[in-house]
């Protein structure tokens, strides 16, 4: 992978940008709103881009799926296909969640569900097998294991 | 908020609905010219000034409106301004930006705040007020700035983390510089004056050392709290900060930047989304009020000094653009850019104006600001938006 370099843009974001093996440089902005913006540098004037795709939140995911991330979804499908009865739920943590700030512990969520989160994305970080007192932030989101009944009754207990 | 006699609730009061009607169609106005604003691509703020000064007295109408309520608002107006800047940035950024951008910082400061106040000693003015023309010389526009970043599509720009730095560079040396001035302006023998500024800025100090302590913890208790809980929550803190500091003469609205700065996410985030609808009204109010106190009479003798110093802290700034954008390996058209993006001043040279009201030469100061920040805030993004052309000429 090339090297991808990180600038801080206060109040807006997070710019990464990395040069591509055809020499073309290439940045994303991530805007604090999670909105993305894909950006081209101009050869002429390399301090210069220009933007070539807005994306919202849900449509970065989808492009970077159709991009090379569709691994996950091969992985995923043959999980659920072994095991029947047996389901995976990615459940993301929204900005108005009950939970925020509070651990897994609180939410007696096996107990009250009986699905089991396995893992917390967080951003490029995950952390397999949380512990009891894994708390809560906004973004973050929840890999969890149960029935079908079960990882609903969890999602709607995350998001209230 | 309650009009005078506080019979807000009282409907048979004849003169409620008198003064709500006045308020409305000036909102109405109001709303007309933003649409105007976002049309010509510009921010609203140079419109409300037109706007506060055509309904003023010896403007172009005399309208009926309560001022009393419309000054309230403006006052609440500017804890608010100050709020969602504080909202804006962590505390981590501030610190990051004060390191990285302290000696463009400086230069950025000398750039511009030094031609106010020599404008300012040669109108004859006193010290005081030539010194809060400085300052309205000084801090560009952070609304007018983002905003003309993110429509020119420049927000990927190398040399737009240089602009941004060198904003949050500004916006903190306010945190600094408000109280210190406003201690200033209320005067007193020499020493009183020094002690009220020194106990001003230690107050800030602390405020600021307490935020970047228990902020976290703070917000992880609000972090529960509904929408609703959320905005009654931080308003009434800012309020009530405000009030406290106002008390020990620290400026009501370093006040509410405090507040805003003890924020942490998500919290800041969620709060940041909640107060910007309410900062717009209020900062309307403050921005009308402002331009309705000047006698438009008063432009005219004032017109000579705001263009010297539009062309003469227009260069200043952008040389000091051009320096810090050069410093971070920007080569000539994104110096060119970074440059001229900064002339636009407007909300804080505002506030920094409006601390004067009280001077003998506040007026004059007042209406210099409004030329000022007209001139610059329509004549700063016009230029940038020819930056790169401006570059060719330079380079060839």
């Amino acid at each position: 992978m090339a090297d991808v370099k990180e600038t801080q843009l206060p109040g807006v974001g997070v710019r990464l940008e990395f040069t591509a093996t055809d020499g073309a440089h290439v940045g994303v902005i991530a805007h604090r709103s999670g909105r993305r913006e894909l950006v081209v540098y101009d050869r002429m004037d390399p301090d210069r881009c220009e933007t070539v795709l807005q994306l919202a939140n849900d449509d970065a995911r989808t492009l970077a799926e159709l991009l090379g991330a569709s691994q996950v979804q091969e992985v995923y499908d043959v999980v659920q296909q072994q095991i029947e009865g047996l389901a995976i739920e990615w459940v993301t943590i929204g900005e108005s969640s009950p939970f925020l700030g509070r651990s897994i512990a609180d939410g007696a969520f096996r107990t009250r569900t009986g699905a089991s989160i396995v893992a917390v994305v967080r951003g490029e970080e995950t952390v397999p097998a949380p512990e009891p007192d894994h708390v809560f932030r906004a973004g973050e989101v929840l890999v969890a294991v149960g029935t079908v009944d079960g990882l609903a009754q969890l999602a709607s207990l995350v998001n209230g | 908020m309650i009009p005078p006699g506080g019979a807000v609730f009282a409907a048979s009061t004849s003169d409620v609905p008198l003064a709500f009607g006045g308020i409305g169609a000036v909102l109405l106005a109001l709303a007309v010219l933003t649409a105007i604003a976002d049309r010509l691509a510009l921010t609203a703020i140079p419109l409300f000034l037109v706007a506060g000064l055509a309904i003023g007295e010896g403007g172009i109408i005399d309208f009926p409106v309560d001022t009393e309520l419309v000054a309230t608002a403006g006052e609440i107006g500017v804890l608010l301004l100050l709020l969602t800047l504080g909202l804006e940035y962590s505390p981590e950024e501030l610190i990051r930006g004060m390191r990285t951008s302290a000696l463009p910082g400086v230069v950025d400061a000398l750039a511009g705040f030094v031609p106010g106040f020599v404008v300012g000693l040669a109108l004859g003015w006193q010290v005081e007020a030539a010194i809060l023309l400085g300052g309205v010389c000084w801090i560009s526009s952070s609304g007018i700035v983002s905003k003309v970043l993110a429509d020119l599509g420049r927000l990927g720009n190398r040399e737009t983390s240089t602009v941004l730095n060198l904003l949050v560079f500004e916006d903190l040396a306010m945190a600094a510089f408000l109280p210190a001035v406003a201690a200033m302006v209320v005067g007193g023998s020499i020493t009183s004056t020094l002690i009220t500024v020194a106990v001003a800025l230690f107050a800030v100090a602390v405020v600021f050392a307490a935020s970047l302590r228990w902020g976290q913890a703070f917000s992880h208790r609000l972090a529960p709290a509904s929408d609703e809980t959320l905005i009654l929550a931080v308003f009434g803190l800012t309020l009530l900060v405000g009030g406290l500091a106002h008390r020990v003469q620290v400026s009501a609205a370093i006040g509410a930047f405090l507040v805003g700065l003890a924020m942490a996410d998500p919290v800041r985030a969620r709060a940041a989304r909640l107060t910007a609808p309410l900062r717009d009204l209020f900062a309307a109010a403050f921005f009308l009020f402002f331009a309705y106190q000047i006698d438009p009479g008063d432009l005219p003798a004032v017109a000579g000094a705001a263009v010297v110093l539009l062309v003469v802290t227009g260069l200043s700034k952008a040389a000091a653009g051009w320096y810090a954008a050069k410093r971070d390996g920007v080569a000539i058209p994104g110096r060119v850019r970074a440059g001229t993006v900064l002339i636009a001043r407007g909300e804080f040279s505002i506030v920094i104006a409006a601390l004067g009201a009280s001077l003998a030469d506040g007026p004059e100061l007042g209406a210099l600001a409004a030329a000022y920040v007209l001139l610059t805030a329509v004549v700063g993004p016009l230029l940038t938006k020819q930056a790169d052309p401006i570059a060719r000429r330079l380079m060839a």
